[in-house]
């Protein structure tokens, strides 16, 4: 890690590559990497415009397969790529956009960060625990190099697993790269909106009758925490995030107020279809797995990189619900933020600016 | 209550909240007292209290040497495993849990999970998924005692003509596990399982057809009628608790000899045959002992 602060120079700043910049996690990474004095530039990539205020990170309008990075990448010389646009919540997207978003997307991404004379030295992933399913034979934690249990039976598992896959490969095609991997427990928070958590927030809350499941979150600061420091301190390789304990699903959804509606544990997709077809709740499958065998990480490994949640499942299930209950009071907590192009690039670029329009 | 030496005569199956001794970091509201294997305390005095009937009037438990098992860090607790529906897990949790003051985990096979309900009290009544890092975090990291029976479900699937015939130890990873964990072994030798309900057929083909590890067709069944599915006889259970073994190895290893580990095996396999054909040596009467 010496060897590389040396090549990079002491002096010269990161520059670093957002993917994602438009989605809550592009956004929120630009946000804390700013306020890095380390980092000298901020790229950020993304489809739609930026949704949340940003100071002087720039941003790249690109397609969502990223086929113009290879030539962003050698333009701007961009060391540290962040690949926070990977999607985990097939309720968004059909399953061909997923495929897209994650594989394709990751694949292109992964082929401009190792072209030849590359400038990129470390590439971080934000993966997720769905690589490890929820299955009758998992451990009660699994360890960053437990197999799952049982093959992948949903869309979104199945392109994660091939998008960790190419970076695998990646990582024997270009060993002098820092590769980091992370792997997400579900995550709750003030800001972020889930399957999981806009269940939670619902009065009624979906579960399979006779499961009760233990669970496992992250608190969304968490996950932005952790990104940064694993591309701060530039850590290689494969780790688990989650917070500290678990709980089981009855509590969880006690702690949140909500009642729970036992769906039958057999044809559960079939009784769940009309209830998600009118938006009572939601249920994707992978969720619908979880809901029966819960899923728990092993963050030992994480531990000794320094890195600890501040939150624990419990703490990141009330942070969770506090920010539910000042939102029914008040309505969203901030006003939206627009991007408007002229205004943005006027700020960053124009000699009449002298300040920072968000420093006062 | 009639249990063996050393062991506080005459004191009430009192319910005693027990020491904590998971992970207490778990801060932030909490609502129920599940612990992170998903086994609640509360749950278990509940358990505990509707289950004494059966284990001091119905089975009339008798344990001999229960001063063998440590009062604190872990031990792997391995035992012979017989009962249509296993019936010496629930006696040798319960007798433990009451005369010891301690949490026993049981680690079983994954199939329990399966069945609504079932699952659910399984794992709040102190089950655990029989996986090698489930273990040894119980083991090793939080010095549990965990019971096991390495027969795994070949044990209760025996008919009763084949009764107190152990059956292979599986592949030895028990032993691993101990070795790894640096914990000692401690078996147990349990009569009156095999005749708390004994299996006198098993349907392959309706195991098959319901994705059960088998389909027993027990005594019980045949005499008592749809009730005897879940009613066990009342054979008079007895318990003995072998020498701990530990082993000379160092702990953490990533890799144990496995001809040293299929050894110890069968070690502790023909400790506990010798010490059950002992105890039916000694016993004159399936239902008084």
């Amino acid at each position: 890690m010496v060897r590389l602060t040396e090549r990079l120079g002491n002096d010269m700043g990161r520059r670093v590559l957002v993917t994602g910049l438009d989605t809550f996690w592009g956004g929120r990474m630009a946000q804390a990497l700013e306020s890095d004095p380390e980092v000298e530039m901020i790229l950020g990539m993304g489809t739609r415009e930026p949704s949340v205020p940003l100071e002087r990170a720039e941003f790249v309008r690109a397609d969502q397969t990223y086929s113009i990075l290879s030539r962003i990448v050698r333009a701007t010389q961009v060391d540290t790529i962040v690949h926070t646009f990977l999607m985990v919540d097939s309720t968004q997207a059909p399953g061909r956009t997923l495929h897209e978003i994650n594989v394709i997307g990751t694949m292109n991404l992964l082929a401009a960060a190792g072209q030849a004379d590359t400038p990129v030295r470390q590439v971080v992933v934000k993966s997720s625990a769905l690589v490890y399913g929820a299955a009758q034979d998992d451990p009660a934690w699994f360890r960053e190099e437990t197999p799952r249990s049982k093959a992948p039976r949903t869309r979104v598992e199945r392109t994660l697993i091939e998008v960790e896959g190419l970076v695998r490969d990646f990582a024997e095609d270009n060993p002098a790269t820092i590769l980091t991997v992370l792997r997400f427990a579900n995550v709750l928070g003030s800001g972020i909106v889930t399957p999981l958590s806009s269940n939670l927030s619902r009065p009624l809350c979906p579960s399979i009758l006779g499961f009760d499941p233990m669970l496992q979150f992250v608190e969304e600061a968490d996950v932005v925490r952790c990104l940064e420091h694993v591309t701060r301190h530039r850590i290689p390789g494969l780790y688990n995030v989650a917070g500290d304990g678990k709980l089981p699903w009855s509590e969880v959804a006690a702690l949140c107020g909500t009642r729970l509606l036992p769906l039958p544990p057999v044809g559960t997709r079939l009784a769940a279809a009309p209830l998600t077809g009118m938006g009572l709740i939601e249920l994707p499958p992978e969720l619908e797995d979880l809901l029966r065998y819960g899923r728990g990480l092993d963050t030992a490994l994480l531990a000794r990189t320094g890195f600890t949640c501040r939150y624990t499942t419990a703490e990141a299930v009330n942070r969770f619900i506090q920010a539910v209950r000042l939102r029914r009071h008040v309505g969203a907590d901030k006003p939206a933020y627009t991007y408007e192009q002229d205004v943005e690039q006027f700020f960053r670029h124009s000699p009449a600016v002298t300040h920072s329009p968000n420093e006062t | 209550m009639a249990v063996g030496a050393d062991v506080s005569e005459g004191e009430q199956t009192a319910i005693v909240p027990f020491p904590i001794t998971h992970s207490e970091r778990e801060a932030g509201p909490r609502r129920s007292d599940v612990d992170e294997w998903g086994r609640s305390e509360r749950v278990r005095q509940i358990v505990r209290r509707l289950y004494a009937p059966i284990y001091d009037k119905w089975f009339r438990v008798e344990w001999e040497g229960l001063e063998k098992i440590p009062r604190n860090g872990g031990a792997l607790l391995v035992a012979n495993h017989a009962g249509a529906i296993p019936s010496d897990a629930p006696v040798i949790i319960h007798g433990i849990e009451t005369e010891l003051r301690r949490a026993v985990y049981g680690l079983g096979d994954s199939f329990f999970r399966t069945i609504p309900f079932v699952g659910t009290a399984w794992s709040r009544a102190g089950g655990v998924t029989a996986h090698p890092d489930n273990a040894l975090r119980l083991l090793r990291d939080q010095g549990q005692l965990a019971l096991t029976f390495p027969e795994g479900s070949k044990g209760p699937a025996k008919v009763y003509a084949d009764r107190y015939r152990l059956h292979r130890f599986g592949r030895g990873g028990f032993v691993e596990i101990a070795m790894r964990a640096g914990v000692p072994i401690i078996p147990i030798a349990v009569v009156g399982a095999e005749e708390s309900m004994p299996i006198l057929f098993r349907l392959q083909s309706v195991a098959k057809l319901l994705g059960t590890p088998y389909f027993p067709v027990t005594a019980n069944l045949l005499t008592l009628g749809p009730i005897g599915t879940l009613l066990y006889f009342p054979a008079k259970f007895k318990l003995r608790v072998l020498d701990p073994i530990y082993f000379d190895v160092s702990p953490g290893q990533e890799r144990y000899s496995k001809s040293r580990v299929m050894d110890e095996a069968e070690r502790v396999r023909t400790q506990l045959q010798e010490t059950l054909y002992d105890m039916l040596r000694e016993r004159r009467s399936v239902w008084f002992g």
